[in-house]
């Protein structure tokens, strides 16, 4: 690079030193790196059988899921591996051109090179008693079904052009780019999900319908793409600046004004709420429903975890807690027969929901204390493991012979009374939706309250540093017992609804994976972030049940999205300010948690509480 | 401290809040209401009106996904083989399938699967659901909904009858084509005592609505012939060591150990059984939760199991569904290996098939043709079914009783000896064969 | 001040609270802990024979999970991170161990010389899971170093669930049985304890690996470069050692073990499945902070005493104490067990004053 004439980088501010050094350039390493990787990645998704079970889901005309997934992978390695590297400082910028493409379609072609090999190996020697899902058809399929050799070859040539384009993004400036990706992201969401769409816009009347969608495949017509794309493309052209825009005016309004504004939003997204269930119907609802109950355990464990940093891997016990006290004291004993046959509980006080609930509250308080005292001594990792130790616990005593008479073993609890609300009973997945919803809303201000009260600063300090909390005057002990017992509660309501909703109970739904679930949630919208966690609870719980293909891989999927999120956006998606500060302050101070341990004891040499001042 | 309680405190007082504009959005539940004017008129539970050339859809709902995955699969096959059998067609109209909807094998399945149905009006009825867990739930919407709904593989007595009377979780509009645990529990118990001479018995199950209704299913018929159960106890999914558990039973002096649990739990203790001092003449017994390739041809400890004290031959029992003898299942059985490329995985397939064909009996009976239009009263259509009686199914010969047990309720007590070591072998070995006098 | 004084009134009162209430847990557990043993054992239910099978059963469940448990316990020792896919490494390992044993079985080796497949299926376990450790500490860990510890922690539960879910997408969901191995059929008696084979090369090995690591740790020089890295990273770094690759090292200790401990599973339990190496890992890392975290003898003995309490305590105690279908709640006194003996010792049966201080 070094012949090339010298422009002003675009990235320096005028007013800089003028560059020193040659720009550093895209490597031949980071070329190779990220096509092996995207091969790589095609051939897993191949040969965990993704391939094969995508392959009915139409998103674009006769494009399926399948063959998109296949090319994401050499689109966006591609587009990694002709990135010029960041720009540092005394460098100089590196100039885009050809060479960003060419890089991207060597990948890309490297990438077709180790599915070759791939197709090669499999498809040549029977190993199918090894990978099970390795099947002749699912070789057929990313070979385009003609045939091993030709078909790869074919196949390189696609990824080597998706490469070549992933590439050539690099060309494209930060906005259009990011603009053209999200509308992409939105034409294959509208195709994936397009029976909610579908019924969705066919409640409010779309006239355009028909133009839009397929009818038997479901998948978006050519037509129907196009528009989506540009309406995105669009938009989120349009929208990011106007969004800032409006959040910074917002926040420069007097404080009165600020109260109106604001508060005529949340009555704006309440109203919207408020007609929700009646534009997605009976089905759509429910999803949304069961989605609410996984929304209040993940902002119960939000608290506990975000707010708290007390990082609780069973926190399914709590939400058993709620599912259960609900049941045994709700549920309808038929006459005559209680206590003499298998399956059947011997009591039952046949509560109302409303009367149930201020014992559900009880019982919650009570399992946050008891799983909280003994670990207030513990810290960080013990904690986890003595939390996940009492999640089983509590899931095998409610599964137990031992408490069959009254939790009813494996065979659960039934006939649990639905709730009435001024003599009229909540029967209907939309009259659920507003009870869950109030609850939501409850949980959500609580939230807030919290993390803004005394309590909540309490909190922060403890997750920050203990030792200096606690040197602070925090009292810790107090502080992460409420944390365990106000989480409790707020999960239990989420078991009570579930009961109810359900109208049974069994312990095999409250399985560790639940824990992970909602851990999973909490983590991805953003640790403390009330807005992040509503919106991945309704993105997380709900994509599986719309896409049962994608059930299957439901863990693999949250396994990769965790350390992905780990390694690439700790904050989460929606991350909280508060939150993201504190992040950074953390990278900053990378290394003094390895020195923690000796100032932590000189720390608590100080802060030797003082008696009676 | 005080936040914390005014929060709980306000907490309370805004969940009246919540109540109160709920009850405002109360508004009347939708019944699936016949459209005016048409000719017949539907009872209060509704109806469904089809079209001339339209469908006739039945949901098809079984656990399709996760470990129990074979389970529902195999029966999602039994229907399809059901549906080429009459043509495709029912009374001139093209017969559908709807779904298949997953029940997960969990109550949370069950729900939404339901809910996802409900909101089908068009659909006629159900085949389903696989697991009991999801049925209790699934029953209660459908029910509700007027819907019928006809499970191939539910077997809990709570879903229909327990010790002749109703289930807690019976609900109207509930059939199933598989038998009762009960009369299974009774089957193997009887042979237990009576063949065997098996006088003290241990029971195993595993936290598994199934096995924990099978075991209990199991004692009290024993106790009551006058055997003892020396223990009755469990063991938890993902343990691997059995040997304490089996160490007690030995100790207890028990002459056989029924556990009808699955694997992988299962082999563990076919495994290890043969370490434990104590168990050298204990005989072991399973149920058709075991009568799968993956246990019968693998572990070779399946058939070298002590006999018990009148057994005569070496090798593991087994109780389950009597495999239907009929020509039709042998045709059935064919067709299954020609459309699917295997035999059948599970023990299910031909208990859908018949749950599938009940319906379409029903169906037959009380829909009313207009000029072309199928009219189909809802509870016509279930006091149809219920009154099913002497139909001649794969599975034996249906009839239902009033809690909406409709199986053949024969049993069979198979073996895996040391010469039978398939399954289809193992089938044929019937030693035993066990029928409820009514 | 008035605050503050409040804050200190409150908290007068709320330790002697909490203490009072941790009090009665450990007067509770002690009085359940003697009675149901003295009911049990007083009741001749069970002959002295079979409480010493117990003990076996026990010792050699405890084997397995001290030998999981070194992995745990030594990357906790060096990083203070608890990796919680380890389970998973040992799985991997036992899968692979699998596919050996299931092509040598159809050959004549297997009946002629089976030593040689029972090395290969050694050899293959102990290579995969290094390999999967090592792979993971690079690709998974590595980056997040020096980050709040709660982000790796997550990071790690995200690689649990991954290798899981894509060993089931890449080998199925089934659960694979191993064909049986005739050498290891029979039982031998010492002293009056009786044990089967495999029982006794499970303890065996675990033992014999224990040592060797034992050693290697406290008398080689790589195994002082490990210690050093553990106490503070920063001085190593300045003394000259490779850091990252003591690290890479760590995590290949760990995942050599858990292959080992993959292949003698394969042999007592005969069976894997991708479920496999959940269960066993959150077992083998309770084993490990019960012995105390970060110390190596300590994994050992959690080991042995969370298989004790597994395989004696339903029979000795639950049953004593008149619980129905005690065996199910196995897991429950293991995991209180865990409870309890950070309440009393909240730093594990051998450990430092880690709890309070580093955890």
């Amino acid at each position: 690079m070094a012949e090339t004439v010298r422009a002003v980088p675009r990235e320096v501010p005028l007013g800089a030193a003028p560059p020193a050094f040659a720009a550093r350039d895209i490597t031949l390493r980071q070329v190779v790196r990220n096509g092996v990787l995207a091969g790589l990645g095609v051939s897993f998704v191949t040969a965990v059988g993704m391939v094969q079970a995508f392959e009915r889901r139409f998103i674009v005309s006769q494009l399926s899921l399948d063959y998109i997934l296949v090319v994401a992978f050499p689109l966006a390695l591609g587009y990694l591996a002709g990135r010029p590297p960041p720009v540092l400082e005394g460098f100089e910028a590196p100039r885009l051109g050809a060479k960003n493409v060419l890089a991207g379609l060597l990948a890309g072609a490297l990438a077709g090179l180790v599915l070759m090999a791939f197709v090669g190996i499999f498809g040549n020697f029977d190993v199918r008693d090894v990978f099970t899902n390795v099947s002749p058809e699912a070789l057929a399929r990313i070979t385009f079904g003609e045939g091993l050799f030709e078909g790869s070859l074919a196949m390189l040539a696609v990824q080597a052009a998706f490469g070549a384009l992933g590439g050539a993004l690099n060309l494209v400036p930060e906005r259009p780019r990011r603009a053209a990706f999200l509308a992409a992201v939105w034409v294959v969401a509208f195709g994936l999900f397009s029976p909610l769409v579908r019924q969705v816009l066919d409640n409010l009347g779309f006239p355009f319908l028909r133009y839009m969608y397929r009818s038997v495949s479901g998948a978006l017509t050519r037509t129907g793409a196009v528009a989506v794309f540009v309406l995105f493309f669009v938009l989120s052209l349009v929208a990011k600046g106007s969004r800032l825009q409006a959040g910074e005016r917002f926040r420069a309004l007097p404080e009165s004004q600020r109260r109106v504004v604001g508060g005529l939003a949340i009555l704006a997204v309440l109203g919207l709420l408020a007609v929700l269930p009646h534009i997605l119907g009976n089905f759509l609802s429910e999803i949304l429903n069961f989605a609410g109950i996984f929304l209040l355990m993940a902002l119960g464990l939000n608290i506990v975890v975000g707010l708290a940093g007390l990082l609780d891997l069973g926190y399914v016990a709590f939400f058993a807690v709620g599912a259960y006290t609900t049941a045994v004291l709700t549920w309808d004993r038929p006459e005559g027969l209680a206590g003499t046959l298998p399956g059947s509980i011997r009591w039952g006080p046949e509560l109302t929901f409303w009367e149930a609930l201020p014992f559900v509250i009880l019982a919650a308080a009570l399992a946050g204390i008891i799983v909280g005292t003994p670990v207030l001594r513990m810290r960080g990792d013990y904690l986890a493991i003595v939390t996940l130790g009492f999640g089983e616990i509590t899931r095998l005593l409610f599964l137990s012979t031992w408490f069959k008479p009254y939790f009813g073993g494996a065979l659960g609890v039934q006939r649990i009374a639905n709730i009435e609300v001024f003599g009229v009973e909540i029967l209907s997945p939309q009259n659920f939706f507003y009870f869950i919803f109030g609850f939501g809303v409850l949980a959500v201000y609580a939230s807030y309250a919290l993390q803004n009260s005394r309590i909540g600063r309490a909190w922060t300090a403890i997750r920050e540093d203990e030792s200096v909390a606690e040197a602070m005057g925090v009292n810790v002990v107090a502080a992460k017992l409420w944390a365990f017992i106000i989480g409790a509660i707020i999960a239990s309501f989420g078991g009570a609804i579930f009961a109810v909703k359900v109208g049974s109970v069994f312990p095999r739904s409250f399985s560790i994976e639940v824990s992970i679930i909602v851990l999973v949630i909490v983590i991805v919208g953003g640790l403390a972030s009330v807005p992040g966690v509503i919106l991945s609870a309704i993105v997380l719980t709900a994509t599986p049940e719309l896409l049962q293909e994608l059930a299957e891989y439901r863990f693999l999927i949250y396994g990769v999205l965790l350390i992905f999120m780990m390694l690439k956006r700790p904050e989460g998606f929606i991350p909280s300010r508060r939150r993201l500060r504190e992040l950074r302050e953390e990278e900053l101070a990378q290394d003094a948690w390895l020195r923690a341990a000796r100032a932590q004891r000189e720390r608590e040499e100080l802060a030797e509480p003082v008696p009676g001042s | 401290m005080r936040k914390p309680w005014s929060f709980t405190v306000a907490l309370l007082g805004a969940l009246a809040l919540v109540a109160a504009a709920c009850a405002e959005e109360e508004a009347p539940p939708t019944s699936p209401g016949a459209q005016p004017g048409a000719t017949p008129t539907f009872g209060p539970l509704g109806g469904v009106v089809i079209g001339p050339g339209e469908p006739i859809k039945i949901a098809v709902f079984e656990a399709i996904s996760g470990d129990v995955a074979s389970l529902g699969t195999d029966q999602v096959r039994g229907v399809e083989i059901a549906i080429d059998d009459l043509g495709g067609q029912l009374l001139g109209h093209p017969l559908e399938i709807a779904g298949p909807f997953d029940d997960l094998c969990n109550a949370e399945g069950g729900t939404t699967g339901a809910q996802r149905i409900v909101a089908d009006e068009t659909i006629v009825a159900v085949v389903g659901t696989s697991c009991s867990g999801a049925a209790v739930p699934a029953m209660e919407i459908l029910s509700e909904a007027g819907y019928s709904m006809v499970s191939g593989s539910n077997t809990s007595p709570i879903l229909t009858s327990a010790g002749g009377e109703e289930g807690v979780a019976h609900k109207p509009g509930y059939f199933r084509t598989a038998h009762n645990d009960e009369i299974q529990g009774r089957a193997a118990a009887t042979f237990a005592f009576q063949e065997l001479g098996v006088r003290k018995a241990a029971t195993i199950n595993d936290g598994d609505p199934y096995t924990q209704g099978l075991t209990a299913g199991f004692e009290a018929p024993f106790k009551e012939m006058g055997g003892e159960i020396v223990v009755s106890t469990a063991i938890s999914k993902g343990d691997t060591d059995m040997r304490p558990v089996l160490t007690e039973i030995a100790a207890a002096g028990a002459e056989l150990i029924f556990f009808p649990i699955f694997q992988p739990e299962a082999d563990f203790i076919v495994k290890q059984a043969k370490e434990i001092e104590g168990l050298e003449n204990t005989a072991l017994m399973g149920a058709d939760g075991l009568l799968s390739d993956t246990f019968i041809e693998p572990i070779p400890e399946v058939h070298d199991t002590p006999p018990g004290p009148n057994g005569t031959e070496r090798g593991m029992y087994f109780s389950g569904p009597a495999s239907p003898d009929t020509p039709g299942y042998r045709e059935f059985v064919e067709k299954y290996r020609q459309k699917y490329g295997e035999d059948p995985i599970q023990a299910f397939h031909a208990h859908a098939y018949d749950a599938f064909m009940l319906i379409v009996e029903a169906i037959k009976k009380v829909a009313v043709d207009v000029q072309g239009t199928l009219y189909i009263d809802r509870q016509a259509l279930r006091d149809a079914i219920g009154q099913t009686s002497g139909h001649q199914g794969l599975t034996g010969t249906l009839t239902c009783d009033q809690f909406g047990d409709c199986a053949d309720p024969k049993i069979q007590i198979f073996q895996a000896t040391p010469d039978r070591k398939t399954l289809p072998e193992v089938k044929e070995n019937v030693l035993f064969e066990y029928e409820p006098q009514a | 001040m008035a605050q503050l004084a409040r804050v200190g009134a409150r908290r007068a009162v709320q330790l002697p609270l909490l203490d009072g209430f941790v009090w009665l847990v450990r007067v509770a557990a002690l009085l359940a802990v003697v009675w149901g043993s003295y009911r049990s054992l007083t009741s001749g239910r069970l002959t002295p024979g079979q409480w010493r099978d117990l003990v076996v059963i026990g010792l050699s469940q405890g084997a397995v999970y001290a030998l999981i448990a070194l992995g745990y316990t030594m990357v906790y020792g060096v990083l203070r991170f608890i990796n919680f896919a380890h389970g998973e490494v040992f799985m991997t390992g036992t899968m692979a161990a699998f596919f050996v044993a299931d092509a040598l079985s159809r050959t004549g080796l297997w009946t002629d010389q089976v030593w040689i497949p029972l090395l290969a299926m050694l050899g293959v376990a102990v290579l995969t899971s290094t390999l999967v450790a090592v792979l993971l500490e690079r690709v998974a860990y590595r980056p997040l170093r020096g980050k709040p510890r709660l982000i790796p922690f997550i990071t790690a539960i995200g690689a649990s669930f991954f290798l899981q879910y894509a060993f089931a997408g890449l080998f199925g969901v089934d659960v694979k049985n191993f064909p049986p191995v005739a050498l290891f059929e029979g039982k031998l008696d010492f002293f009056g304890f009786r044990f089967l084979k495999t029982q006794l090369l499970v303890i065996g090995s675990a033992l014999l690996m224990m040592g060797f690591l034992y050693a290697f740790v406290e008398k080689t020089k790589t195994g002082k470069a490990i210690r050093a890295v553990a106490e503070d990273q920063e001085i190593a770094r300045l003394m000259g050692i490779d850091v990252d690759r003591t690290i890479a090292l760590v995590f290949a200790i760990g995942g050599a073990m858990a292959g080992a401990a993959g292949f003698l599973w394969s042999q007592h339990f005969g069976q894997v499945s991708f479920r496999t190496g959940f269960l066993p890992g959150i077992k083998a890392f309770t084993a490990a902070v019960l012995g105390g975290i970060g110390n190596i003898p300590g994994a050992m003995i959690g080991g042995v005493v969370l298989g004790l309490v597994e395989s004696v305590s339903p029979s000795l105690i639950l049953i004593g104490l008149g619980i129905p279908a005690a065996h199910q709640l196995k897991d429950v006194v293991a995991f209180l067990a865990l409870v309890l003996v950070l309440i009393f010792r909240p730093m594990g049966i051998l450990g430092e004053r880690l709890a309070e201080e580093r955890a």
